[in-house]
């Protein structure tokens, strides 16, 4: 019995051990793939969505918002996901974070990288004035450098306007 | 390098007796038939020993050049009736006239002591009168340079305008695919020999510019925390920072005297941009607009006095024109669309800039006071036009829509007939041409 139960522990401890590896390697990526792998797993088990880990904020939060053409203010979809980012990262004040700017290709190159940090800006004075910390919210402006959809459509380019608040450090 | 011009001395040049056995080929169709081009005979060059080789490619060269401009006819060596053995014999010039050539060159290339000299000779074929001749001696290596500065001496004697050919463009080398692009400083002779990368692909690399020298490169790449902006020496592979600033800084490009780099910061808030100029000796910064909105793309006019630049102040992009202090901001543009990306010409008369509307990307040109603007391409996607340093041809980069789509580079003359794409071995954007090499 005593020994089942210890061998269930050092399992457990094992697990946890590949999920912190997993934690690390995803940390040691470069920043320039952060948030950039889809729709919000970010590349994490999405069975194990912890409370207060990266898989939680990215898929229970949501990690990115859009927005229209050549726009930089928050439409009420975004506004409301930012709101719940902000409940999040003021649950979690261990947690900091980048917001990454986008601009969609329909654009011209030196615009585009301050176009999205407009983007960028605007998402991160949101949480600001939502309570959560300026210091752990940096922020990047990509411009039309790193598209996730690639059609060459409106319903591409709309998830290209993008600002996608990636976790730096302090999760679960 | 070692490379010596001077005027050709007839009485001291060795004639070697043989013509370079083989033919060139010329590269590269002429679109657009309202330039009709001068129908000229490049004979295969003369060499001496051990010189066959590089005869064969200085002369191929050359005929690629004056073909690529669209204001020449290079004609198929296979069709000449008279075979150049002399250098120094006059031409058989009724021959030439047989061959429907307006104009003929002859040269003539020897290898001693491990340099080689170079010589040609530009007839008109009606008068028979020599137009242009002059000889080089080099190191070999250059051989292709030399075929370049006689290419821009036979366009200049014949249009008048000045040579274009000794140049080099950079650009951005792109490879991976779309949403992972990884961006490299790419660099390459005018005509496209050559073309290598001079950085790694860990940054991603954007809108290099060269220095009025033609050694240095300004570009702005983002990292890991925002965009920079930095010189690069080419000799070198060197790179530093041009100012650590909290903010993003990008957009940068050279003062005419190549003392300054020009180049948008983003504001402390985030909102705007701003152009700003920095003293590369003394590193101190000079504020030049101060406007809230996007202020970006700067570019000197050449003689120093005023910057073209684009800003959204407006509520779209349109391009502006201001003193370098930062006075009298003036928009000049105000045609149907957004205006965006001005770069002043080297002699001063024309602005060039990438237009969006109707769902296109142009490559136009306009006078300075925003007069007479010319469309001279346009299609899905047209960005970032470079000017050839004698001004008479655009280089932009044009992408090609869907998934598996990227940039490729054209050039185009400034009359809008003539485009041309710039071959590269990847995909490839952001060109800047150099000015011509000294």
């Amino acid at each position: 019995m005593m020994m089942t139960r210890l061998a269930g522990f050092k399992m457990a401890a094992i697990c946890c051990c590949f999920l912190a590896l997993a934690a690390c390697s995803k940390k040691n990526q470069p920043d320039l793939d952060a948030g950039l792998n889809g729709q919000g797993n970010g590349g994490v088990d999405v069975g194990s969505q912890a409370p207060g880990s990266k898989g939680d904020f990215d898929k229970n939060v949501g990690d990115r918002v859009f927005f229209l053409n050549d726009q930089t203010s928050l439409t009420p979809e975004a506004a409301d996901t930012l709101t719940k980012q902000a409940d999040w990262l003021k649950q979690y004040s261990g947690v900091s974070v980048q917001v990454e700017g986008h601009a969609d290709e329909r654009g011209t190159r030196e615009y585009n990288i301050s176009l999205s940090a407009r983007r960028a800006t605007t998402v991160r004075g949101f949480l600001i004035s939502h309570g959560v910390p300026g210091n752990r919210i940096s922020s990047i402006a990509y411009g039309k450098e790193r598209p996730v959809a690639l059609c060459d459509a409106e319903q591409c380019w709309s998830q290209n306007r993008r600002a996608v608040t990636v976790i730096t450090g302090g999760a679960k | 390098m070692e490379l010596k011009m001077r005027t050709l001395v007839f009485a001291i040049l060795m004639l070697i007796g043989f013509a370079a056995p083989s033919a060139y080929a010329v590269n590269g169709t002429v679109s657009g038939g309202q330039i009709d081009p001068l129908p000229i005979a490049i004979a295969p060059f003369i060499s001496g020993d051990g010189a066959g080789d590089t005869a064969a490619t200085i002369a191929g060269v050359i005929a690629n050049d004056l073909a690529h401009s669209g204001y020449f006819k290079p004609l198929p060596p296979e069709s000449f009736i008279e075979q150049i053995g002399s250098f120094d014999a006059a031409p058989q010039f009724a021959s030439w006239k047989q061959v429907q050539a307006k104009d003929l060159v002859i040269g003539q290339v020897s290898m001693a002591g491990g340099k080689m000299s170079v010589a040609f000779k530009l007839f008109d074929v009606n008068t028979g009168q020599l137009v242009a001749g002059t000889s080089f001696t080099a190191t070999p290596k250059v051989a292709r340079r030399i075929a370049h500065k006689i290419a821009d001496l036979i366009y200049k004697s014949i249009t008048g305008y000045p040579g274009y050919f000794d140049t080099r463009v950079v650009f951005v080398d792109e490879s991976g695919p779309k949403d992972k692009r990884i961006k490299r400083l790419g660099i390459m002779d005018q005509d496209g020999f050559g073309a290598h990368t001079l950085t790694k692909g860990d940054e991603i690399l954007m809108t290099p510019r060269f220095s009025p020298n033609s050694q240095e490169i300004t570009y702005a790449a983002i990292g890991t925390e925002a965009s920079r902006v930095y010189l690069f020496n080419i000799d070198t592979g060197q790179k530093e920072i041009v100012g650590d600033f909290p903010n993003m800084s990008f957009a940068p490009r050279f003062s005419p005297d190549g003392q300054k780099v020009l180049m948008s910061l983003q504001s402390d808030d985030g909102r705007n941009a701003n152009i700003f100029e920095m003293d590369l000796r003394s590193k101190q910064m000079r504020q030049v607009t101060n406007v809230d909105a996007i202020n970006t793309a700067p570019s000197y006019s050449p003689d120093g006095s005023q910057i073209t630049f684009e800003s959204d102040r407006g509520g779209t992009q349109q391009i502006y024109v201001m003193g370098a202090d930062g006075s009298n901001q003036n928009r000049i543009s105000f045609g149907k669309g957004r205006y965006s990306t001005p770069v002043w010409s080297p002699d001063g008369k024309w602005i060039a800039f990438t237009k969006q509307g109707d769902s296109k990307f142009a490559i136009g040109v306009m006078n300075p006071d925003g007069s007479g603007e010319r469309i001279l391409t346009e299609g899905f996607h047209n960005e970032g036009p470079t000017w050839s340093p004698n001004s008479r041809v655009v280089m932009f980069f044009r992408e090609t829509p869907g998934e598996k789509g990227g940039p490729q580079l054209y050039s185009v003359d400034i009359s809008g007939y003539n485009e041309q794409e710039v071959p590269t071995p990847e995909f490839s954007s952001d060109p800047a041409w150099s000015p011509l090499l000294n």
